[in-house]
């Protein structure tokens, strides 16, 4: 490839953000899908519309509320000064923008596992003495596995890819929330920085492209042909 | 009383009265289709919960609405075999038959899964997918999980039908050794009459 040490620096810096943003995001993902998929409670309509919603909004618009919300005097912040923490203009911030931002794109996917669970199954799993936990555990988790996995691999693709909430949430430091697509603006703004663009955008690719046909391949894996794909 | 059954159940639009009691033996729920024969297995299993009425088993009461009784299903030790028998997909055979095994009460027990293997002739189908097993193998296999399970009785939902003659009369002796052997209660349904005559000590009528 080539790549400086530099960029394969900020290469790394990609995988762990994004690696961060979705263990952090996948089990809320995962609560909000069961919630989606399972049950029935006023204002479920709204529920799925807010967790749409970094789908739609200008990503500009998350990365200012993240701002907000994470500011020394915004509710995250006083929560995180507790803990003698700040997430601002750090790398954990930008795993936070690139875990709201990918949220929606895990949600999706695991609800679409969920639903692609037979309750029947669960009704057998009961009758032979399981409780409800013990039946989640032993049936629903497992039936839906390989679609939680494909939601995660979605979800970390999306993460890599993230740039909008990030640049505004935590700006562009080397080294600390400069990730790849950061990367690749600040080269191209740079006179002379198109063999760095070309170089980090192939490197972008083939990420994405790898994280996309793993995400797909778990997936049909998991439908046996039956569940919807998630792309 | 084995079965002492007194529910009014709500399917859909639908309103299935049933009221019977049966001794121990094999009790046959028999009925047009449409009259709500699985809907009473379900209720006695604790899938679906009547409107109203009881449901006692073996003298252990599993539902009453006068007393706000309600066991749930994982409580009631019921072995159901579902009509579509439910094997767990993601799970070898074995892994179905001691499902409930491994979660009913040691003194609960009364076979192991050996025994249960020669019982019903699948010791050889233990390591296999249910989805590569054969219609009558899948039932047998059906039926041990639910015998392994500890069951204080049986419920089973249309265990001879999708079968041909052959394993028709390979389930019917199963199902005449349980009661012989097992002394377990059975409440099956069917819509074959001549089953029905063989296997049931009493018959119930469902109507529409």
């Amino acid at each position: 490839m080539g790549l400086t040490a530099e960029e394969w620096g900020i290469v790394v810096l990609s995988l762990q953000v994004s690696l961060a943003a979705i263990v952090g995001a996948l089990p809320v993902a995962f609560l909000l899908a069961w919630m989606l998929a399972r049950l029935r409670f006023p204002g479920k309509i709204l529920l799925d519309g807010l967790v749409h919603l970094p789908l739609v909004l200008p990503p500009v618009v998350i990365g200012w509320l993240l701002l907000i919300a994470f500011a020394p005097e915004g509710p995250g912040g006083r929560l995180l000064a507790v803990f003698g923490v700040s997430v601002l203009f750090r790398w954990t911030g930008a795993a936070i923008a690139a875990a709201v931002m990918a949220l929606p794109l895990m949600v999706r996917a695991i609800r679409l596992s969920l639903e692609a669970v037979d309750p029947r199954f669960e009704q057998a799993a009961r009758t032979l003495g399981a409780g409800r936990w013990h039946t989640f555990a032993t049936i629903t988790l497992p039936l839906a596995a390989p679609g939680v996995l494909a939601g995660a691999v979605l979800g970390f693709a999306r993460s890599l890819g993230e740039f909008g909430a990030t640049i505004t949430f935590v700006s562009n430091i080397p080294e600390e929330t400069r990730t790849l697509p950061l990367a690749i603006y600040a080269a191209l703004q740079l006179p002379g920085g198109d063999s760095a663009v070309w170089r980090l955008a192939l490197m972008a690719v083939l990420l994405s492209l790898a994280a996309l046909v793993a995400s797909e391949a778990l997936t049909r894996a998991s439908g046996n042909g039956r569940g919807g794909h998630v792309l | 009383m084995s079965f002492d059954i007194d529910v009014t159940l709500r399917r859909g639009e639908r309103s299935i009265a049933c009221r019977f009691t049966a001794p121990a033996g094999v009790t046959a729920l028999v009925g047009p289709s449409g009259a709500g024969k699985s809907s009473v297995l379900e209720a006695v299993a604790g899938l679906l919960k009547p409107v109203s009425g009881r449901i006692v088993v073996g003298g252990a009461m599993l539902y009453d609405s006068a007393a706000g009784t309600n066991l749930a299903p994982e409580h009631r030790a019921c072995g159901m075999v579902f009509q579509d028998l439910r094997l767990f997909p993601h799970r070898r055979v074995r892994d179905n038959l001691l499902y409930g095994y491994r979660l009913a009460p040691p003194e609960r027990r009364f076979m192991g899964l050996e025994e249960a293997a020669a019982f019903l002739d699948i010791a050889p189908l233990l390591d296999r997918r249910p989805r590569t097993l054969s219609g009558g193998e899948a039932q047998r296999v059906a039926i041990g999980r639910a015998l392994l399970s500890g069951p204080r009785f049986l419920l089973m939902d249309e265990p001879l039908t999708a079968l041909d003659d052959a394993r028709r009369e390979a389930i019917i002796a199963v199902i005449e050794r349980i009661r012989a052997e097992l002394a377990l209660p059975i409440l099956l349904v069917s819509h074959d009459r001549g089953d029905v005559a063989r296997l049931a000590d009493q018959v119930v009528e469902l109507r529409p």
